[in-house]
């Protein structure tokens, strides 16, 4: 659950951003773009490719090696190891980027209105949020897809539920930052109404951080798939997600470990890349940020 | 000081309810009847009839919960349809091996991540603290389960020195417990290290642009003593609150971790339950595992008042 506490990090500001200083972005910045690129295209083609079904079994050539007929050969069931690559990649896509977006929204929404407002909303809103705390992210996951039950909606909905809260806090932090500040008593002495500041004056100054916030969780959230995947109540078989990958493989790692190191890896350089796009964004964005 | 003691410790009423709350209508999302989801394909009208009345399911909701709280606050959370075992027994049998595996992962974490931060501190932008910061921030992006399959697929498969699963109790041995131990701690504490030591490294970077540091300096004392007495104890207060934090991040880690090397605790007692549907263990779990982490947080707070002096006498 590596970096969960990415919230926790941002709101409070403990992580001074690494201290190599940046020529423009850098080689690596441009190869985790690359390598996200290429990731998100392919996924985004699997249907026109020339691939096997994901889901095909060919029982007389299991744990193949890589070869022409397979690329990256095929895994315990036959399955052709490229072709679940890329549809698995589809499924922890697709959840990775929709389940943050959607806890974003939420909480940003909420973050906004309760930094604004305050009151009794505030009170309110913080208290929750702390309370989703209380519980550990995968301990509160894990429970919810106990009694929800397995389906991709289900799954996108309990990780985007993890989101909330750490987006929550930020909004909320990065709106009282500027709530007092000159331009938006200016707005309010125009006669703008609560809509138009919130909108026109706040959101600008709560976006940043909730980007920098999105593309880590991004990172968070797709290892957090493979987690509960991982155990078997994530995305429900046969369809191939990257965390289901690494599990089947770990049960044939002494006569073919391929078959769970290459989802793996594609997994550690996909969360690597969203890494360093959001520790890049923080720091372009403000390299002195002592709290938000 | 004991005022802002006593403001933490009112915030925790509530907040302990509320999980209470929440674990227990986390239920009520379940489509269905709840007896039926328990008892399966077994299940007969007669059976979910019978479960219904045990359970108190056909009172209202509120009453079950109320019910339920009552039975928690004394220590009973019910027993287990399955075995009939009841959750408290469960889970103090399974609660030793996860603070075993917790306190050996945190242990481990520190031990790598403490002198790496330190070094780094010492020689910031160096090619030494370059590398580690690079390094340690690659790590973050590499869960338990890539980390346990790797460190199986080395130390058991290829060079065969240590076990993959099973767990081997404390009174059969130290060697052998620590040995059966061995490679799921090492995994939590490789994912550890770098949080701790990332933190570590920019807080002593900051202390060591302090006033006092150059006056210790310009006094002559070795640099040694500078870093490690100087800098390091104020510094390390930000890692006493994430070492608390990490708490949370590690009962994760330990689900999985349990579950891939067959290790007897809390976590694998959460996942097992929720793939026999052993609604009733999962809830006691859930709650106790939650309770637990916002204790765990409360004691971390009170530490942080204890340990800083300009907190204790009110002075920031």
């Amino acid at each position: 659950m590596a970096a969960f506490e990415a919230g926790a990090e941002l709101e409070a500001g403990t992580t001074a951003a690494p201290s190599r200083r940046r020529r423009g972005l850098g080689i690596v910045f441009w190869l985790a773009v690359a390598w996200l690129g290429l990731i998100f295209g392919l996924a985004a083609l699997a249907n026109l490719l020339p691939l096997e079904d994901p889901t095909r079994m060919n029982l007389l050539a299991r744990r193949a090696l890589p070869s022409l007929a397979h690329l990256l050969g095929t895994d315990s069931f036959g399955r052709d190891l490229l072709s679940r690559l890329i549809f698995g990649a589809r499924n922890s896509l697709t959840i990775g980027l929709i389940a943050p977006l959607a806890g974003l929204c939420v909480g940003g929404s909420l973050g906004l209105v309760a930094g604004y407002f305050r009151g009794r909303f505030e009170v309110i809103t913080v208290g929750a949020t702390d309370v989703l705390l209380a519980f550990p992210p995968l301990i509160l996951a894990l429970a919810v897809t106990a009694y929800l039950g397995q389906s991709v909606v289900n799954l996108t909905a309990i990780l985007g539920l993890l989101t909330v809260p750490p987006a929550t806090r930020v909004a909320r932090a990065a709106t009282l930052a500027v709530a007092q500040r000159e331009f938006v008593v200016a707005a309010r002495a125009l006669g703008a109404g609560h809509r138009r500041i919130l909108a026109r004056a706040l959101l600008p100054n709560v976006m940043t951080p909730l980007a920098v916030l999105f593309l880590l969780a991004v990172a968070v959230i797709i290892v957090a798939e493979g987690a509960l995947s991982f155990l078997g109540l994530g995305v429900p078989a046969p369809a191939p997600s990257w965390g289901t990958m690494i599990a089947e493989g770990s049960t044939s790692l002494d006569i073919a470990p391929q078959i769970a190191f290459i989802p793996a890896a594609a997994m550690f350089l996909t969360v690597l890349a969203f890494n360093l796009l959001g520790d890049t964004l923080r720091a372009l964005t403000d390299p002195r940020r002592a709290a938000p | 000081m004991l005022g802002l003691v006593g403001r933490k410790l009112i915030y925790l009423v509530p907040v302990v309810f509320a999980v209470t709350l929440l674990t227990f209508f986390i239920a009520a999302l379940l489509p269905g009847d709840l007896a039926v989801a328990m008892l399966g394909d077994q299940a007969t009208a007669q059976n979910v009839a019978a479960l219904h009345k045990k359970l108190g399911l056909d009172l209202p909701l509120w009453q079950q919960y109320l019910r339920w709280l009552s039975g928690a606050m004394v220590g009973d959370l019910g027993s287990s349809h399955r075995t009939g075992e009841t959750v408290m027994h469960a889970i103090a049998g399974r609660l030793p091996v996860s603070l075993e595996l917790m306190a050996l992962a945190e242990g481990g974490g520190l031990l790598i991540g403490l002198p790496l931060a330190v070094l780094c501190a010492a020689r910031s932008n160096s090619v030494f603290d370059r590398a580690t910061s690079s390094g340690a921030f690659a790590m973050l992006s590499m869960p338990p389960y890539m980390l346990a399959i790797l460190l199986i697929f080395a130390f058991s498969i290829r060079l065969g020195m240590l076990p993959s699963t099973g767990y081997i109790a404390l009174s059969d041995g130290l060697f052998a417990n620590l040995r059966s131990l061995a490679l799921p701690a090492a995994t939590l504490a490789l994912v550890e290290w770098p949080v701790l030591m990332r933190v570590l490294r920019s807080d002593m970077i900051a202390t060591l642009q302090e006033e006092y540091i150059t006056a210790a300096r310009a006094k002559g004392l070795p640099k040694r003593r500078i870093l490690l007495v100087h800098a390091l104890k104020p510094s390390s207060l930000t890692l006493v609150t994430v070492a608390g934090l990490n708490i949370g991040r590690l009962l994760g880690g330990a689900v999985i971790v349990e579950t891939i090397f067959a290790l007897p605790g809390l976590g694998r007692l959460l996942v097992d339950s929720i793939y026999s549907r052993d609604f009733i263990v999962v809830q006691g779990v859930v709650v106790f595992v939650a309770v637990g982490f916002v204790m765990v947080n409360f004691t971390v707070d009170l530490l942080y008042i204890l340990l800083d002096p300009r907190i204790r006498h009110g002075r920031v």
